[in-house]
């Protein structure tokens, strides 16, 4: 009962992430907000954290989206999580001459 | 391994590249899961629109792997234009390319050539580039 304010939420993992959650596509963390859930995914999943964060912020080529908004316009690591939302990352589809 | 497409979509991603010129195009060719078979075209709209720089839209993309998952379909392919410069990835391309299974085609409309244009293909991974035959299947 001491996490009980926490929520369990379903994270949708990229291909190239995989090799953190043992190949797992869909994996579960508890948090009330995406700050909160990052840090408990690195927790089990050492080193997932730094795929996704730079200098405590996230990184510019991963989207991450809450349903179906994007958290950059939900105020990126404070958007709050609640019962039944679905966190999906996707690294940027990004490229150029230089 | 070799990419084998057919030259109607190799056409039509030249003719895209050449329409959304001087800005760099992009888009990606799905196919059924596991099926490493180029089918269905799809122009993404480049959200940089800029000579020099290419990325989906934030929304196009969730909307694009929403539509993978539903449908069991896999990016067999991921494109873009070079516009002055080579069809070879460059470092941001290698630095940003995130599907180990893809082929990642580059087309240059870079003026040397026109108005030939280079259709090339290659294999990122962990950073590493390789290039692949490319097998062009008539109607």
């Amino acid at each position: 009962m001491s996490t009980a304010s926490s929520t369990t939420i379903d994270v949708r993992i990229p291909t190239i992430l995989r090799p953190y959650t043992n190949g797992e596509k869909v994996v579960t963390a508890e948090a009330n907000n995406l700050g909160d859930l990052i840090t408990a995914l690195n927790v089990k999943y050492a080193g997932l954290g730094e795929r996704l964060l730079e200098n405590n912020e996230l990184r510019r080529f991963i989207n991450i989206y809450i349903n179906d908004e994007d958290v950059r316009f939900m105020g990126s690591l404070a958007a709050t999580l609640k019962a039944g939302d679905s966190v999906t990352i996707l690294p940027a589809v990004a490229g150029g001459c230089k | 391994m070799t990419l084998r497409i057919h030259a109607d979509l190799v056409a039509k991603i030249l003719e895209q590249s050449r329409v959304e010129y001087p800005d760099e195009c992009c888009g990606v060719i799905l196919g059924p899961e596991g099926s490493d078979n180029p089918v269905e075209l799809k122009p993404m709209i480049n959200a940089a629109h800029s000579p020099t720089f290419y990325e989906f839209d934030s929304k196009d993309l969730l909307a694009l792997y929403r539509e993978l998952d539903e449908k069991s379909k896999e990016i067999v392919v991921v494109y873009h234009s070079h516009t002055e410069t080579q069809a070879y990835p460059s470092r941001t391309d290698i630095a940003y390319a995130s599907e180990p299974n893809a082929h990642y085609v580059l087309v240059s409309t870079r003026k040397e050539i026109a108005p030939e244009s280079e259709f090339r293909s290659y294999r990122i991974i962990n950073g590493e580039v390789t290039e692949e035959p490319v097998e062009i299947i008539s109607a």
